[in-house]
């Protein structure tokens, strides 16, 4: 369909794309890539009264490593991130990721801080964000907070960001040398939504697993880990017992919700079998790892 | 106009100006601000090459290039492309950029109805220069984004395998020499 | 000397009689049978000719519906039915007239004012009852998606922009849902008068059954489920109706594959007499039946151009697509087999019930794709006994109407799904049992146990041909290979059948103008090019390029040479057009003849010219030549020169006849049936209840393959489609009726990724009943593929002892049958 008509703005500057935020409130809407609002907006699923593009501001672009780890701007696109050699080097757990995020036309457009601002349940990077314990920076007129992803995603397609604010960057922690990353996603078709799929880091210290975060793709309504399944493997070793622990635990704290062709039952069932895929790239031994801490 | 006046309503939803550099022609327009990049393209500037499947941004039909890479179509409003360049199929075909591919296309049968030719033909064309070594999965990894009923998907991935393997001959043989 | 008038006459004599003697004998190892005299020369006919006049579509250059802009032209929009069942109350339209741009906003009452209503019924599905229905809903919508209320504005925006502003009060009726229960007391008839939710009912009984049941040693049974799915073509429905006041003209430019008979159709509805409705089919984007059919949105947008008096372009958006595009095969198969210990198949018995929309679809109805499940269930086999009963219920959901394969994939899917049950039961191998039961390659002309009429089939070549072409042994043993490491693989197998080149048996008896024949005109061009018309279109299968060849062979003149115009009634011959896998066999053999007839019109020009006898004549790549000797005599450009622009250097009483036409229908048989055999190469992830298609091949007997890379590719993308039915594709809905993924993002069609690569070999078993011997080869890709699929999927679930019979086949459904949940 048509979208609706709507007013649209351009601002270079950030200090401009904020005070129309401001002015416009709920009648607005930030305009990134445009890959989930144009075709939220192609189905009049939406009619906001303005978008306000965000791709001439210069301050939302770019990839760094700074003192707080690899920096992401808020308009970096998926198809960046898929080449950077810095991504690759510091966080290659979004390496992992994104060649499962749609097609490439999609990528070339589609930005990180989109990704993170929709909150998308059955979208890679949110679930990457917090399987990296990564770092949400968001702006507002009124100035700049950091908030940790373990808190930012707090509902279904709900975010800790105000109604003012919007995502200028994110930050990852750069990958330590013990750092072990695994990504699994089951999908129909290459590239759609995951029915089921697991980002997950962890230390790996001589078969110890340490600091272990379970990130889960299109399981619940919103991005989430499975804190509980982490501590039953902090600090262990893995083994059949306790793969069957966490299994155990899993299923009791992880409330899959069905979609279109999957029961809850389905999903909880997949869940646990990327578990113990995961876990058995997490906890392989040192030999089969060398070279490569991915999957 | 490239730099963003507030204008007096910022809710005006009328036309806007905008620049474009189509299929190397910078021009001059004016576009509502809702209207998507597809159909500006084939309503206000006639070219019919770029077609519309879903408008959802999944059938990959409406795939254009806007700076050099391929997007879809339908998830660009025009508006976004003001001071930017956009080369369709008819710029790509006349430029001779994807003749190999079009050879190739014809040779192996890899299009029917042609419906998601242009949109295929985009798509195949940022491959080969993004990935030159793709093998045959990756081959049908890349255009696992654009739909096609008729053909089945093979002929197009037994097209677009025979053009990086003839690049590959000649690299070769450019090489040697 | 023979007349050549005499000579041709001998010819055609000689074809028939060697198509008059029985029994047929098939080929030890099948080659292309050659053509006759005088086709003895076809440089073109079985060549893998890459199709002319496509490189415009590479180049974004086509002429599709929406490329198509006319003076004034407006652009509809509907609103359409939110729910299943509905009483309209009440249209406020005083709003959306408001609104800019808008033309009119039109309600069921104004449309029905000059559009009669219709019925789908055939007399030949005897009993088959429809109600009445109108291009847009009055007083009672009955489908989500049933067109109620038009808006017409100078653009699709402001169109979808006013109808927000449309206001329909409506209240919501029952509705029936579910096609088992369609016919109990409690759920709602839709149409009252109609007595009850019947649409069609069928019994088939051979006699025998029971007993064959009785004296089996192995009886196998199973639940079949198919999904209701639709055929999502990339370019949507579109038209564009252009009504002139002025001549009482009507032109419709249409994304259609019957363009005469939508042409009848339109006549008739709006009493406007044939001569002045013209439809016109360029640049179609995709078909495979969806757009074989009328639909209320194509009268609704003519009626509107008549009322406006101003062209009115209709596309379908995405969305609606989804609820009012035909949906097909919502089945529920209870089916059983009885067989022998020696592995001889007694009996099939089927019981189907399939759940249709609230009308039969016009004009071909919502009878035929059940009919032909009763009719094709069991067909490749031998066995004598058969019984089968067929219900087809009206639902509140989306038509349903022919769609690519039309009851075959299902058929086929059953009959190939109790093979292999009772395959396992009796512990043979499943290919084993299959080369035990087809009807023998010998045994033709058959007729099979549900009555259909074989002309000649080929299974036991087919089955020979596909287990070296898969190296069957070798994949056996790689399956035992990797199950012995907790992989897997599964090999499945679908023998089929498939109807092509039609008669008049097929609509025209029961009633419906549809025409059954075919016709080419060939004409020579002064410049010695040949233009040929034809009344079969062009939908991507590459009808055009088959058709150049066969009039390149024909006549006598290099393929370049050949122009092909379809798709306009105007200016083609009458005929049916695209459907039934009838483009190549019955167009072709017009085409065929068109030619043969104007080549000899054309050396009896030459002879005029030339002075010399017409038997010592020969046209060979666009010159006249010495028959004896080879020698050039007289180029084609120099004799159209000469006929066209010179008649006064012609004999007196010598009129050189230059454009011929010629007209075939099939009328040896109701079908030309066809025949072939698939086979599919799985990995079930035991896991994850997720499949993984490793390889497919197919064995077609197509009869003569006029270019074997078009029908390897139309082979190709029909199992793809197929495979789109058997794994992911269904409409799935909630319990009010209301299709819960209506979109392309929830809807899964087949992408690249998931589909494998695709082996196809021939056999060739000419048809007798033309020149050309062509039968049909567009469908016969999607009846085999569901089969195959799903037979694979089993066979590799075997060992677990688990079985999934209901498509699509999900990873949810094979989960459940591994009890994982």
């Amino acid at each position: 369909m048509k979208a609706p008509p709507f007013s649209y703005a351009r601002p270079r500057r950030l200090a401009d794309v904020l005070s129309l935020l401001e002015k416009h409130g709920d009648e607005a809407r930030l305009l990134a890539g445009g890959q989930t609002l144009l075709a939220t907006l192609n189905m009049r699923l939406s009619e906001p009264s303005l978008l306000i593009d965000m791709q001439s501001v210069q301050e939302l672009k770019g990839l760094s490593v700074t003192s707080n780890g690899l920096r992401i701007g808020a308009m970096v696109t998926h198809s960046e991130i898929e080449s950077s050699g810095l991504v690759a080097q510091h966080a290659p757990l979004l390496g992992l990721a994104a060649p499962h995020i749609a097609h490439r036309a999609i990528r070339n457009l589609g930005t990180f801080g989109g990704s993170i601002a929709y909150g998308d349940p059955a979208a890679e990077w949110p679930a990457c964000l917090l399987a990296l314990d990564g770092m949400v920076i968001a702006r507002s007129l009124q100035g700049e907070r950091r908030i940790a992803a373990l808190d930012f995603f707090t509902g279904l397609y709900t975010t800790e960001l105000a109604a003012n604010e919007l995502i200028v960057a994110c930050e990852i922690p750069v990958a330590t040398p013990s750092q072990r990353f695994a990504f699994h996603e089951l999908a129909r078709r290459h590239g759609d939504y995951a029915v089921v799929g697991l980002a997950a880091s962890a230390q790996w210290n001589d078969g110890e697993l340490d600091q272990v975060r379970l990130a889960w793709i299109g399981v619940g309504n919103m991005p989430l880990r499975s804190s509980a399944t982490e501590q039953i493997l902090q600090g262990q070793c893995l083994s059949d017992a306790l793969l069957a622990q966490a299994l155990q635990t899993l299923r009791s704290e992880l409330h899959a919700e069905a979609d279109l062709t999957h029961s809850a039952a389905a999903k909880q069932h997949l869940a646990g079998v990327m578990l113990k895929r995961a876990l058995n790239t997490l906890g392989r031994p040192r030999q089969l790892a060398e070279n490569s801490n991915i999957v | 106009m490239t730099d963003q006046e507030q204008a007096p309503d910022d809710l005006a939803t009328d036309a806007r100006a905008v620049s474009i550099t189509i299929n190397g022609t910078c021009s001059q327009h004016h576009v509502q601000p809702r209207t998507h990049l597809v159909d500006f393209l084939r309503e206000g500037l006639g070219l019919k090459g770029s077609h519309l499947g879903c408008e959802h941004g999944v059938c990959g039909a409406c795939t254009v290039q806007l700076d050099g890479q391929v997007v879809r179509g339908c998830l660009v409003l025009a508006v976004q492309a003001d001071g930017r360049s956009v080369n369709t199929i008819e710029g790509l075909s006349d430029s001779g950029a994807i003749r190999e591919l079009q050879q190739a296309f014809v040779r192996h049968n890899a299009l029917q109805c042609g419906f998601c030719t242009s949109g295929m033909l985009m798509a195949a064309h940022e491959l080969l220069e993004k990935n030159p070594d793709a093998n045959r999965e990756q081959v049908r990894e890349w255009i696992s984004g654009n739909y096609c009923r008729c053909t089945g998907y093979q002929a197009i991935v037994d097209a677009i395998c025979d053009v990086l393997a003839s690049r590959k001959t000649a690299q070769r043989e450019g090489a040697a020499a | 000397m023979n007349a050549p008038e005499s000579r041709e006459l001998r010819l055609a004599l000689a074809v028939a009689a060697a198509r008059a003697e029985a029994p047929h004998s098939p080929p030890a190892d099948p080659v292309a049978a050659p053509l006759a005299a005088p086709l003895q020369d076809a440089r073109h006919i079985g060549q893998a000719i890459p199709r002319p006049n496509i490189e415009r579509l590479t180049q974004g250059r086509g002429q599709y519906v929406d490329d198509i802009e006319l003076p004034r032209m407006a652009h509809v929009v509907f609103w359409r039915s939110p729910v299943a069942h509905a009483r309209i109350r009440h249209i406020e339209r005083d709003f959306a007239r408001m609104m800019p741009g808008v033309l009119a906003v039109y309600d069921g009452k104004d449309l029905a004012t000059i559009c009669k209503p219709w019925v789908a019924t055939l007399t030949h599905l005897a009993g088959i009852k429809s109600a009445p229905q109108y291009p847009m809903a009055i007083d009672r919508a009955c489908w989500q998606g049933e067109p109620v209320v038009a808006v017409v504005a100078k653009t699709r925006a402001e169109a979808e922009d006013a109808l927000q502003y449309v206001q329909v009060e409506w209240e919501a009726l029952p509705a029936a849902l579910d096609m088992n229960t369609a016919l109990d007391p409690d759920t709602p008839v839709i149409h009252p008068e109609l007595g009850d939710n019947l649409c069609f009912s069928r019994s088939l009984d051979t006699g025998g059954v029971d007993e064959a049941f009785a004296r089996a040693d192995v009886v196998a049974e199973a639940t079949f489920d198919f999904g209701r799915h639709t055929g999502v073509t990339l370019e949507p429905r579109c038209q564009i109706a252009d009504y002139n006041p002025a001549s009482g003209q009507l032109t419709v430019y249409h994304s259609q594959q019957a363009p005469h008979m939508m042409q009848d159709l339109y006549a008739r509805q709006f009493d406007l007499p044939e001569s002045s409705v013209r439809v016109i089919c360029k640049d179609v984007g995709g078909s495979f039946g969806i757009k074989v059919h009328a639909y209320p949105d194509d009268f609704a947008t003519v009626a509107m151009s008549i009322l406006l008096k101003r062209p009115v372009k209709f596309v379908a958006d995405r969305l609606e697509s989804f609820v009012s595009d035909i949906h097909a095969r919502e089945h529920r198969i209870k089916g059983r087999i009885a067989v022998s210990k020696d592995g001889e198949i007694l009996a099939f018995e089927i019981d189907d019930v399939t759940g249709i929309g609230p009308f039969s679809m016009f004009p071909r109805t919502s009878g035929i794709e059940g009919n032909q499940v009763v009719n094709l269930t069991g067909g490749p086999y031998k066995h004598k006994a058969y019984r089968a009963t067929l219900k087809v219920v009206f639902l509140n959901k989306t038509p349903t109407c022919q769609y690519r394969g039309v009851g075959h994939p299902i058929a086929c899917a059953v009959t190939e799904g109790l093979v292999d049950l009772a395959a396992a039961k009796l512990g043979m191998d499943p290919l084993e049992l299959r080369k035990r039961n087809v009807i023998p390659d010998d045994a033709y002309p058959a007729t099979g146990a549900s009555g259909i009429k074989l002309e000649v089939l080929s299974h036991q070549a087919c089955l020979r041909k596909m287990e070296a072409l898969m190296d069957y042994p070798a994949l056996l043993a790689e399956q035992q290979a990797l199950r012995a490491k907790g992989i897997y693989r599964g090999i499945g197998f679908a023998t089929l059948i498939e109807l092509t080149n039609p008669g008049a048996a097929f609509y025209g008896v029961g009633g419906a103008r549809i025409s059954a024949q075919d016709g080419a005109t060939a004409r020579l061009e002064p410049g010695g090019g040949v233009a040929v018309m034809v009344s079969v279109g062009e939908q991507g299968q590459g009808s055009e390029a088959i058709f150049a060849q066969i009039a390149a062979d024909a006549v006598g003149v290099p393929m370049s040479q050949v122009r092909l115009v379809t798709g306009d009634t105007e200016t083609v011959p009458y005929g049916g057009g695209t459907w039934a896998s009838r483009g190549a066999g019955i167009g072709g053999e017009a085409v065929l003849q068109a030619g043969l007839a104007l080549r000899a019109n054309i050396l009896k020009v030459a002879e005029a010219i030339l002075k010399r006898e017409v038997q010592s004549l020969a046209l060979l790549d666009g010159v006249v030549i010495d028959v004896a000797t080879d020698e050039a005599l007289l180029p084609l450009h120099e004799l159209g020169r000469v006929a066209y622009y010179r008649p006064d250097t012609l004999p007196a009483g010598f009129t050189p006849e230059l454009m011929v036409t010629r007209h075939y229908a099939q009328r040896d048989y109701p079908f030309i049936f066809t025949n072939g055999v698939q086979a599919s190469y799985v990995e079930v992830d035991t896991e994850t209840g997720f499949v993984k298609l490793l390889k497919h091949w197919a064995v077609e007997d197509c009869g003569r393959v006029i270019n074997p890379m078009l029908v390897d590719e139309q082979i190709r993308g029909a199992i793809v489609q197929g495979i789109g039915g058997a794994l992911f594709e269904e409409c799935l809905y909630d319990d009010a009726g209301l299709m819960k993924n209506g979109s392309m993002a929830d809807y899964l069609v087949p992408m690249a990724a998931e589909m494998p690569d695709i082996v196809v070999a021939h056999i060739e078993t000419p048809t007798r009943s033309s020149m050309l011997g062509a039968k049909g080869a567009g469908e016969a890709g999607t009846a085999g593929a569901p089969g195959a699929v799903v037979n694979a999927i089993n066979d590799a679930l075997r060992p677990l002892r688990a079985e999934v019979w209901s498509q699509p086949v999900t990873p949810e459904k094979i989960l459940r049958a591994l009890g994982h949940i």
